[in-house]
């Protein structure tokens, strides 16, 4: 196949950027997209052009680290799925696609269509573990856990910390993101002794890395590539709220 | 220099207790004079750089990646071993040592196996006070799943993610240091160089991958936690940025590299489809539990299959081979992973190959979907499942998976002693990163748990020792083997800038390595083969450095020039990794020298001489490695030829 990209340059953070046009040609639909990229940009070397810089590694859905906004959607048009899992056979032959970055205030443009997502790593700082040194912990079956609880734990943990429910706010939430990590810890036994303020720490966190507000629209939910369901911003601000109303006192002392 | 490996005496199950006593302790007062370096946070640097900032060091970690979360360990899918015995099905940690010290084919030491069979059972405690969402019973306990070259059911998982949830784990504790103030995290940052002063790893040289800043880091002790190195054959199962540039910088300045020719081909991976491929993807071992592994009987009926004359399901159940099951009853489908790659290639070689390239054969799930249901099928592998259909586009709920040996695991890596201690004095390698337990072939789901034992439970006790011995006196930045080490980085990173006439791409020059580490020293070698990738390997690397194209400058992100670094590495590694295998006149474990076979065409050891551990001492640009044996002493397990029948 071959294909127009109309892909978003930007040299860093500083410098303005602007969107170029590349022919992608004799194109496999077997490919993946970022091998798609990688033929594009092997030819950009050989003519001494600067590559195309985006983030990838695992290339298989798992380590979180692509995050491309294709055609208008982050991860591209495929439901549930990373950019990386996405293939060419999802596409047409003659069919132009546009590239850009994740775009939200607390995610800058590091290079092209890679961005700075350290902002995700502090709210984890923040309070998402539960406090417990190597060591002298009890034995792992003396903590059961109902498996229905085990597994919507498990649901929610499978986040990948991509921003792909960032970049497809229209306000730039991380909501859906921090709730994913509230909802394991606050469903297991684990993670109750700091359950609200754990809450309370993320959420100021989130706050002040610059993210906007939630208003329930679900868009993230729609783009996850990892299904984390709404039901977890639920749980949040349930958690949140009874922080606030019965805790803050005690958080606070 | 004599190798020793500081075995403590005394019974098996005795020794690790007896060394933790007898190893010297830090007073906790003592402890935050001490500064420690922990490169590479995946599951064994998270867990160590944690576990250290607990008992009070203060620790500096460092990744390439944007965060720790996304280390290669994040792909594990299969699960993690431990000797618990919560199914009652005879396991011990007894039976763990010596699953782990015969499916390593006796090439691993006694001592540091039972070790990590002993803590493999804290490891799992450990995890679950985290709230790692480990797989349950309906009764609430943790469920387990049985693995290859095992009877028993052992392995501990989650889903098909069990990697993402334990480096989730102790990318959690880490943070919890990190808020603290103990630890300090470099991200996007990569190792270039081990700075050695007056004999003692005393610090590192680093490139910010953003700005370009090449800058020094002194430190009482270096831990290099960067992973394997199976991206010396290009297409591996491993992340596009696994590199071996961390350990193989450390050999150049001292540290001995150990059995570099020990490498896992894993059986059950998505087949190569075209060029354009760029990594290969892993189809866990677990799968292996449910689905059975087959080839057409026929030479003539493969080739109708692949010429689409006749479709899979056309094929009659008589006229399918189980070959695994028919050659091996007592393991079947779950002989470990070398003797399962062997056997696919060996029936693709034959004509009997499926799929377009013939190189592949079915792993079918028909009769585990007809005894359990999809939905049972779905709850266990869904994720696996539908990682597959993205990429073949074909739905193996409705016909089999095609599957096909890729490089996988390195068992080799930096030689440690029992206390993790490369050859360089201050200098540790953890996790993947060394070659301690696994020998010639590591089973499935124990390099999860290597990692964790390695980070959580062996180097917070190990370390302490020589802490303890070289006193809290801080390290002086100014030792001119800071200055000089540094300077040997920026001229290094100058010379690839420098190379903007060249005509080939890197990647170039990284794909013709993979095919002739692929080719000549993969699955199957041979005297004739190594020599020739000898030849092969040199002439690549002096085409390498002078034709090869790096664009950019240092000042920015440039994929280019880190790439070019770690391509040159790979390439003299895949050098020593050639002479290594050609050493090695016997066959054993995941290293099959075609010279070397029973009459059945099993590895074929050679005990009375090769029952050591190589280990290579660089002696200089372009100049022959030194090779150094550590012979292992067995006083617990016989040797036997192994047999999965
Ligand atoms: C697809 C797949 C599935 C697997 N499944 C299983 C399984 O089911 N069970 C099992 O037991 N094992 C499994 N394994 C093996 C296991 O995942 C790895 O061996 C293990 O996770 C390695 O952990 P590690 O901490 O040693 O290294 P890694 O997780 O690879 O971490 C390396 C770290 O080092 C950093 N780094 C590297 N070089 C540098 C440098 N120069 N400078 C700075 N930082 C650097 C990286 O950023 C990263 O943080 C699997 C492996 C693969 C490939
Ligand atoms: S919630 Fe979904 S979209 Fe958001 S970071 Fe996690 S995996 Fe990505
Ligand atoms: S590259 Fe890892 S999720 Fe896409």
């Amino acid at each position: 196949m071959n294909l127009t990209l109309k892909v978003w340059r930007q040299k860093n953070a500083k410098t303005a950027g602007k969107m170029v046009t590349y022919p992608a040609n004799d194109i496999s639909p077997d490919m993946s997209f970022l091998e798609m990229l990688d033929v594009v940009n092997e030819g950009l070397i050989l003519k001494g052009e600067d590559p195309i810089y985006f983030d990838h590694d695992c290339r298989e859905g798992i380590c979180g680290t692509c995050s491309l906004y294709i055609n208008g959607r982050p991860h591209g048009p495929k439901q549930a799925i990373t950019s990386c899992q996405l293939h060419m056979r999802s596409f047409y032959d003659g069919q132009t696609i546009t590239i850009e970055p994740w775009r939200a205030a607390a995610f800058p443009v590091v290079k092209d269509l890679a961005t700075d997502r350290s902002a995700f790593d502090r709210i984890q700082h923040a309070g998402g573990y539960v406090s417990v040194n190597t060591g002298g912990v009890p034995d792992a079956n003396e903590i059961p856990i109902p498996k229905p609880i085990a597994d919507e734990a498990f649901n929610s943990a499978t986040c990948i910390q991509c921003g792909a429910c960032v970049a497809a706010c229209k306000n730039a939430s991380a909501m859906l993101f921090v709730s994913a990590k509230i909802s394991q810890l606050a469903l297991l036994p684990q993670g109750q002794p700091e359950r609200y303020q754990r809450v309370q720490n993320m959420v100021a966190q989130m706050d002040e890395e610059g993210f906007g507000n939630c208003t329930n629209t679900g868009a993230c939910e729609a783009e996850c590539p990892k299904s984390i369901k709404l039901t977890n911003i639920a749980r949040l601000n349930g958690d949140f709220l009874t922080a606030k109303i019965f805790k803050s006192e005690e958080i606070h002392a | 220099m004599e190798l020793n490996a500081k075995l403590p005496e005394g019974p098996l199950a005795e020794k690790w207790d007896k060394q933790k006593f007898n190893l010297k302790l830090v007073n906790p007062a003592n402890k935050r004079k001490y500064h420690v370096i922990v490169v590479g946070t995946g599951l064994a640097g998270a867990s160590a750089a944690a576990s250290l900032a607990e008992l009070g060091y203060n620790v500096t970690a460092f990744c390439f990646h944007d965060s720790p979360r996304r280390a290669h360990s994040i792909a594990a899918q299969g699960g993690i071993n431990a000797a618990k015995n919560y199914q009652n099905d005879g396991d011990s940690i007894y039976r763990l040592f010596y699953d782990t010290i015969k499916g390593g084919d006796y090439r691993a030491r006694e001592a540091n196996v039972y070790r990590l069979a002993e803590v493999s059972v804290n490891i799992i405690d450990q995890c679950v006070a985290q709230g790692v969402p480990f797989a349950r019973e309906y009764g609430g306990l943790l469920d387990n799943r049985s693995f290859g070259g095992a009877q028993v059911s052992r392995t501990f998982y989650a889903r098909g993610q069990t990697g993402q949830q334990l480096l989730l784990g102790a990318y959690s504790s880490l943070n919890r240091q990190i808020h603290l103030g103990k630890v300090k995290m470099y991200t996007r940052t990569e190792m270039l160089d081990v700075v050695v002063a007056d004999g003692k790893a005393q610090g590192i040289v680093t490139r910010n991958l953003r700005t370009g800043a090449i800058e020094t880091h002194a430190a009482h002790a270096v831990l290099l936690c960067t992973g394997g190195y199976s991206n010396v054959f290009y297409l591996s199962t491993n992340a596009i940025g696994s590199n071996v540039t961390a350990a193989w910088r450390a050999h150049k300045r001292g540290a001995y590299f150990a059995n570099p020719c020990f490498t896992q081909i894993h059986p059950t991976c998505i087949p190569v489809s075209g060029d354009h491929q760029s990594k290969l993807t892993l189809m866990s071992e677990s799968l292996r539990n449910d689905g059975r592994v087959w080839a057409p009987k026929t030479v003539a009926i493969a080739e109708r299959l692949r010429k689409g004359e006749i479709k899979v399901t056309d094929i009659k159940e008589e006229d399918r081979d189980y070959f695994l099951e028919r050659k091996y009853p007592s393991f079947g489908n779950l002989v470990p992973r070398d003797v399962a790659s062997r056997n696919a290639k060996e029936v693709s070689d034959e004509g009997r190959g499926v799929g377009a390239s013939g190189k592949a054969v079915f792993l079918d799930f028909a009769e585990a979907i007809s005894r359990l249901g999809e939905d049972t099928v779905a709850a266990k592998y869904g994720n696996l499942f539908d990682m597959y259909y993205q990429i073949t586009d074909e739905n193996p709920y409705k016909q089999p998976m095609r599957i096909y040996p890729a490089v996988h695991y390195t068992m080799g890596g930096l030689w440690v002693d029992y206390n993790l201690m490369t050859t360089i004095p201050g200098c540790y390698a953890l996790g993947e990163a060394n070659f301690s337990d696994h020998g010639a072939n590591r089973l499935g789901a124990s390099a999860l748990m290597q990692g964790l034992a390695d980070g959580y439970f062996v180097i917070p006790y190990t370390l302490g020792d020589y802490l303890a011995t070289i006193g809290p006196k801080a390290v002086d930045p100014n030792h001119p083997a800071f200055a000089q080490t540094k300077k040997d980085v920026e001229v290094r990173v100058a010379k690839f800038l420098s190379m903007k006439k060249g005509t080939k791409t890197v990647n170039e020059y990284h794909r013709d390595l993979g095919h002739i580490m692929w080719e000549y020293c993969g699955m199957a070698r041979n005297e004739a083969g190594l020599i020739k990738a000898k030849g092969l390997i040199q002439a690549l690397k002096a085409d390498f450095w002078k034709n090869a194209l790096v664009m950019g400058e240092n000042e920015e992100i440039n994929f280019s020039l880190e790439r070019a670094g770690r391509v040159a590495d790979f390439i003299e590694l895949g050098e020593l990794m050639v002479d290594d295998a050609l050493m090695r006149r016997e066959s054993c474990g995941g290293h099959f020298r075609e010279e070397s076979q029973t009459e059945e065409g099993e590895a074929k050891r050679d005990d009375e001489n090769f029952s050591f551990v190589a280990a290579w001492e660089y002696t200089g640009e372009n100049q022959p490695e030194k090779l150094n044996r550590e012979d292992l002493i067995f006083e617990n397990v016989k040797l036997t030829q192994r047999s999965y029948k």
